[in-house]
This record gives C-alpha cells, sequence and structure tokens, in this order.
C-alpha cells in the first residue's frame, strides 16, 4: 500500500493541489455574494450591505483543504483499501458480526429506555430538560413521521411531497377537539389518527392512477393546500396566530401535569416541581408511539398486505395479474401512513402547547422525506439512525455556540442546517446511494433464515 | 383429450384510444389442451392475452370464462377467477427474493397451499431452489422465466396464459421450459394458452394454434397441421431463419 502511494505520489500531489485549488474557486464563485456579502437594516431603515471576507476566507478554506485532502490522501487511501481487498478475496460482508451489530437494536432500545434517567443522573433536573426534549422527543417525533412516511414512500413505493399535511391534521385534530370540547389526549390520540387516515384516503382517490412525478407533484399540492387552509380559515383555526394555551396530556388521566391540579404527578410522588417530569413522561409516549409504529409496520409487511404494498413498488401490472387489488392496497397505504402521521401530530401539538401553520410548511415534509431516503428506503433501523444524525445534528448545530466565537456574534449556527442536510445527502448518496441500510430484510423463508449475502443485494439487470 | 370450452374469445375488438388493435378475433381454448397464438410483431397477439386479463378491456364482443361473462371485470378479480399469467417482459419484482415472488402468486389462497406449492415448483425449475434466497433483479433472464411462470403457477391456475415465454433466451433454456409447460399439461392436466414468436417451437408443443395478422386471426388448427402448412412455413418458420 505504502509503496503504490510512494510511487503515485508526484503526480498525486500536483494533481490534488490543482483540484484543491479549483474547488476553492468554485466556493468563492459560490460563496461570494451568499457569504461574502451581507445585507441588513441599518437604524434608519436603510438596506445597507457590508462584506464579511474573513468568512468568506474560511468557506474557502475549507472547500480547497478538503479537496485537496480527499484527492490526495483519502481517496488514495480508500483506493489501495479496496484494493487490498478484493486481493485477498474476502466478502466485505461476513457472517462473523460483532456483539454490537448482532444485538444493536436492544441495546438501543436499552438505552433509550434508560435515556431520560442518565440524562438527569448527568446534567442534573434542569440541565437534562434539554436532552430529553431538544434531542429526545424531537428525535423520536420525526423517528415516529419517517416511520409513518416509510409505509407509503419506502414499501409502496408512493412519493409522497405532502406528508407534513397529515401531521397538520393529527396536531389541529387535537388542538380544536381539547379546547373545544375538552376531550383528554388520549381520546383524542386515536381519533386524530383515525382522522388524518381519513385525509389520507381522501388524497389517495384523486391521485390512484398517478405516479412517480405526478403524484408527487399532486402530493405537493395537497400539503400546500392544507397548510393554506389552515392559515385563511381564521375563525376555526385562528390563522397564523395558531392555537395556544393546548391541554397537557394526563398520566392515562389518574394524575396530571397542570400545575394547579389536585391530582398534580409531582405532588401525588412528592417530588419537586420540575416541569422535566412531564418531558419524560412525554419522552416515554412519543417512544411508545415510535415502537408501535415499529411494530404495526414490521407485522405488516409480513402480512399479505404488506407484501402487496412491496410488490406494488415493484411492478402494478404483475400485481393486477396476480389478483392483487392495487386501488385498495394504495388506499390502505396512503391511509396507514397518513394515521402515524396523525399519532405524531396529536402528540405534538400535546407537547408543543401551542400549533399554527408555521409547524407544517414543506421544508417539513422535505426533512422527513430526506430522513427516509437518506435512512434507506424500507429500513426501520436506517431511517431511526438518519432522523437520529439529521434531527440531533441540527439540534447540535443550535449547541454550537463556540462557532460564535470563529464567525462572529452575528453567526447563528442553526440557520445553517440545510447546509448539514445537503453535505450528508450528498455524502450518503456517494458512498452509499441506498441509504445507511440499503439491503432489505426479506420476510419469507422456508426452513432456517438464511442471511442474505450482500454480493446478492445489489440491483441487477437480468 | 380435449374436453369442454374453457376460454371463449367471441368477436373481440380491443382499441388503444381510436386504433384498433383487434378486428373481432374468435378464439377457443379447452379443458387440458395447450393452445398457441403465432403471429408477426404488432399482429395483436400481446394484446389478446390483454385484454382476456381486463387491461385494456374490449370493446365489443366478450369473453367467457368457464361460462361466465368477464369481459367488463377488473384485472384483479379476473385474476382471481384462476387465470394466471406470466406477463411480457416477465414482470417479476425485482427487490424481493425469489421466495417472496413465489408467495405473491400464492396470495389467492391467503399462502394455504404454499409450502407444498413452492415444492413442486422447486422440482420442475431446481434453478430457483438454488436461489430462493436471492432477489429476483439478479437472476438471469431464463431464471426470472421460470420464476415468472412459477409464480403464476403458485395461484393454482385452472388456465395459464404465457406471453413470449423465450423472449431473450437462449434455444436450450427455450427448450427446457418448453419441456416443462408440457410436463405440466400432461401431469396435471393444465390449459395453456401460449403466445409465442418462436412459432417452431410453439407449434410443436401445441395441441391447437392460431395465426392472427393485423388484428384478426387468418388460420387455425392443430399444431402439426399449421407446421405443415406452405403459408405458415413461409410465413413464420422459414422466413426466420435467414
Amino acid at each position: 500500500m505504502t509503496t503504490q502511494l510512494e510511487k503515485n505520489e508526484p503526480g498525486l500531489m500536483a494533481k490534488a493541489v490543482k483540484e484543491g485549488v479549483f474547488a476553492g474557486l468554485i466556493a468563492f464563485g459560490m460563496f461570494l455574494l451568499f457569504v461574502g456579502i451581507e445585507t441588513y437594516q441599518d437604524i434608519n431603515n436603510q438596506l445597507v450591505w457590508r462584506t464579511r471576507w474573513g468568512l468568506l476566507a474560511i468557506f474557502v478554506a475549507i472547500a480547497a483543504i478538503g479537496r485537496f485532502l480527499t484527492v490526495g490522501f483519502i481517496k488514495p487511501h480508500l483506493d489501495s483499501r479496496k484494493l487490498a481487498k478484493a486481493k485477498s478475496g474476502v466478502l466485505e460482508i461476513s457472517d462473523q458480526k460483532s456483539f454490537f451489530h448482532k444485538h444493536f437494536l436492544k441495546i438501543a432500545l436499552l438505552f433509550l429506555v434508560c435515556y431520560p434517567f442518565l440524562a438527569m443522573l448527568i446534567f442534573g433536573r434542569q440541565g437534562s430538560l434539554k436532552y430529553v426534549d431538544n434531542f429526545g422527543i424531537q428525535i423520536l417525533i420525526y423517528v415516529m413521521l419517517a416511520w409513518g412516511l416509510n409505509i407509503v414512500v419506502g414499501l409502496a413505493g408512493l412519493l409522497d411531497l405532502g406528508y407534513v399535511a397529515f401531521y397538520a391534521v393529527g396536531a389541529y385534530s387535537y388542538a380544536l377537539l381539547s379546547a373545544n370540547f375538552g376531550f383528554s389526549f388520549w381520546l383524542l390520540l386515536p381519533l386524530a389518527g383515525i382522522l388524518a387516515g381519513f385525509w389520507g384516503i381522501i388524497l389517495g382517490f384523486p391521485v390512484l392512477r398517478l405516479r412517480g412525478d405526478y403524484l408527487a407533484i399532486v402530493t405537493l399540492a395537497f400539503g400546500e393546500i392544507i397548510r393554506l387552509v389552515l392559515i385563511n380559515w381564521t375563525d376555526v383555526t385562528r390563522g397564523t396566530f395558531g392555537i395556544s394555551g393546548i391541554a397537557k396530556a394526563s398520566f392515562f388521566g389518574i394524575w396530571s401535569f397542570d400545575v394547579g391540579a389536585a391530582n398534580n404527578f409531582n405532588k401525588a410522588w412528592g417530588l419537586p416541581s420540575s416541569s422535566v417530569y412531564y418531558k419524560i413522561f412525554l419522552f416515554y409516549v412519543i417512544l411508545a408511539l415510535c415502537l408501535l409504529t415499529a411494530y404495526v409496520t414490521i407485522r405488516l409487511r409480513r402480512m399479505p398486505i404488506g407484501r402487496a404494498w412491496e410488490a406494488l413498488r415493484e411492478d402494478e401490472i404483475a400485481c393486477r395479474s396476480l389478483g392483487i387489488n392495487t386501488v385498495m392496497t394504495k388506499l390502505t397505504a396512503f391511509a396507514t401512513g397518513a394515521m402515524f402521521g396523525g399519532f405524531a401530530g396529536s402528540f405534538f401539538a400535546a407537547r408543543q402547547g401551542f400549533v399554527s401553520p408555521e409547524s407544517f410548511v414543506f421544508l417539513e415534509s422535505a426533512v422527513i422525506l430526506a430522513i427516509v431516503v437518506l435512512g434507506g428506503m424500507g429500513s426501520l433501523t436506517g431511517i431511526a439512525i438518519a432522523a437520529v444524525v439529521m434531527v440531533g445534528g441540527t439540534e447540535l448545530l443550535r449547541e454550537m455556540e463556540f462557532l460564535k466565537h470563529v464567525f462572529g456574534p452575528d453567526f447563528t449556527p442553526e440557520l445553517y442546517r440545510m447546509l448539514l442536510f445537503g453535505l450528508a445527502m450528498i455524502i450518503v448518496m456517494l458512498f452509499k446511494p441506498r441509504g445507511f441500510v440499503g439491503s432489505r430484510e426479506p420476510t419469507a423463508f422456508l426452513k432456517e433464515r438464511k442471511a442474505v449475502s450482500g454480493s446478492f443485494t445489489k440491483e441487477g439487470h437480468g | 383429450m380435449a374436453g369442454e370450452t374453457l376460454l371463449k374469445v367471441q368477436g373481440v375488438e380491443t382499441y388503444y384510444g381510436n386504433i384498433r388493435a383487434l378486428a373481432g378475433v374468435d378464439v377457443d381454448v379447452n379443458k387440458g389442451e395447450i393452445v398457441s397464438l403465432i403471429g408477426a410483431n404488432g399482429a395483436g397477439k400481446s394484446t389478446l392475452m390483454m385484454t382476456i386479463c381486463g387491461s385494456p378491456q374490449a370493446r365489443v364482443g366478450q369473453v367467457i370464462f368457464d361460462g361466465e361473462d368477464i369481459t367488463k371485470l377488473p384485472t384483479h378479480l379476473i385474476a382471481r377467477k384462476r387465470i394466471a399469467q406470466s406477463p411480457e417482459g416477465r414482470r417479476i419484482f425485482p427487490r424481493m427474493t425469489v421466495l417472496e415472488n413465489l408467495q405473491m402468486g400464492a396470495n389467492l389462497d391467503n399462502l394455504k397451499y404454499f409450502k407444498e406449492d413452492v415444492e413442486k415448483i422447486f422440482v420442475m425449475f431446481p434453478r430457483l431452489k438454488e436461489r430462493q434466497s436471492q432477489r429476483g433483479g439478479t437472476l438471469s433472464g431464463g431464471e426470472q422465466q421460470m420464476l415468472s411462470i412459477g409464480r403464476a403457477l403458485m395461484a393454482r391456475p385452472k388456465l395459464l396464459l404465457l406471453d413470449e415465454p423465450s423472449l431473450g433466451l437462449a434455444p436450450l433454456i427455450v427448450k427446457g421450459i418448453f419441456e416443462a409447460i408440457k410436463k405440466l399439461n400432461k401431469e396435471e392436466g393444465l390449459t395453456v394458452f401460449l403466445v409465442e414468436q418462436n412459432a417452431f417451437a410453439a407449434l410443436k408443443l401445441s395441441d391447437r394454434a392460431y395465426v392472427m395478422v393485423n388484428g384478426k386471426v387468418t388460420m387455425s388448427g392443430s399444431g402439426k397441421e399449421l407446421l405443415a402448412n406452405p403459408e405458415v412455413r413461409a410465413a413464420y418458420l422459414e422466413g426466420g431463419r435467414h
């Protein structure tokens, strides 16, 4: 390996420098206006601009040095490793998996169950609030949404760009019904799911004949319609002001988390008054909802309807010729996916205490879809990992106060979260075009579960 | 061998928009027969096959299966009458494993006979057994054709429709597949309706055959008769050997 590197060294270094300079030039051209120049309103309300050459220089340097390192060191290293592997004839996926790999799901679940208490132990009662709420609950909401969308996109292969509409339906169902009729969270949670499921069917009917791009555009429009209705139907939804003061979820009606209530949870258990217990409770609620989603998805995949979804994704005509009712299959996929979106929505409303159309913009749909695609369509584990990386990454950016010392006090790191998304997309699509977990777990076995070797799982052309 | 009529196509006309693809076709398939339909490209062979399956539906005429008019039924209900099809271009599910593909075929009975039927298919096509947990898309063309036929058979069909099973396959594999069809017909009494470009192989296999030209049936007879027919020889047999 080293000999090979040395042999290539002179030409390689020149090439790396050239590519690095080139990447720097491109970065300079791209970021000159976006980063190098900033506009703001001065005290007289006039729009003036100033330059940020330092910041621009950092961006250009990152691009140039990154490219230089990639071409000069990382790529040759990877190539030589691949070559060595190919020479030694070792298959990439061996049967011997590490302990962590084998028990990944159990470990992850155990960690999740202990997570709020670990956070409390490490960061104290108030300090853990951020970790339970911003990281734990936020990530799990997206995991659930992405798993719900996975049924529509990953299993049934119907590209849905308006998934956030069902999230909105769920959230507003809870907000409106609890505000107007005083129903409890535990009654409205299933109801919100059912209502969202109905909306899924309503969306499903007109798009039955559509596929691919056309379907995507109609679902996109559907998502926007729901949002615009929420904005403009001010009598009911209070428009852009949103609905605030939404009732909290209770502990199955036994204990309340309202501070003034007689059966207050903290008082009943003799705990100091802190909102962290409510957050921990919510954490377990969303964890349970996630597990429900995963369980239902896994079960359905083994049932005729789940098999039909997957077959539908592969070939609609073949499905019909095998006696599958494609209309029902598509509608159930839309309804099931939407139902989980509705669950997540009503949970979101209960957690937030406030809903407004702001929360249900197209960008949310795009983020959820991005998580599904990054994780590997159809793979629950991959999607969960993608959600942790993407949503957790976004939250981490908020934490990176030290970046302010680098980029100046006006720098708001979370504004760059889309950059993170883009970067993750590019990296994953370069190295794992089928997502983090690209392989698909077969559902049919005759005798023993035989793992499908990795070399057989790539798309073939027969 | 020929029993009562299983499939009766009567004066069927099928249109794609305003273009008439079938101009009044009459075809009968009796129980226990292998019937083939031969013809040149664009004669309407596959259209007839698709019309029997209800996609597109016949605008004029009737398709009667087992004494029941199925002309206007949607495709999936026609399939549930136990008309199984191995469609043109095979159309297996590429990302699903061989076993899952077969499972999809057995959906009509809710997998009641899945295990025994799979064993039967594996005896018929041992290659599929070797590759049972491999993804459909990674199979070779011949194996995909076997899988397509196997998947159709999993539905325990009364009538098997095969659309161009020899398309793009090496002669030796075609021979193997045709032998399997013949065996199914002999041993299980399966009725087969076959569309083929490979007229020679199809006629040798069939009890009866129809020749189709420009959306019409121009000739019919037993396989042997048509093989000996000078017109057929000129148009479909010797012509194809240039």
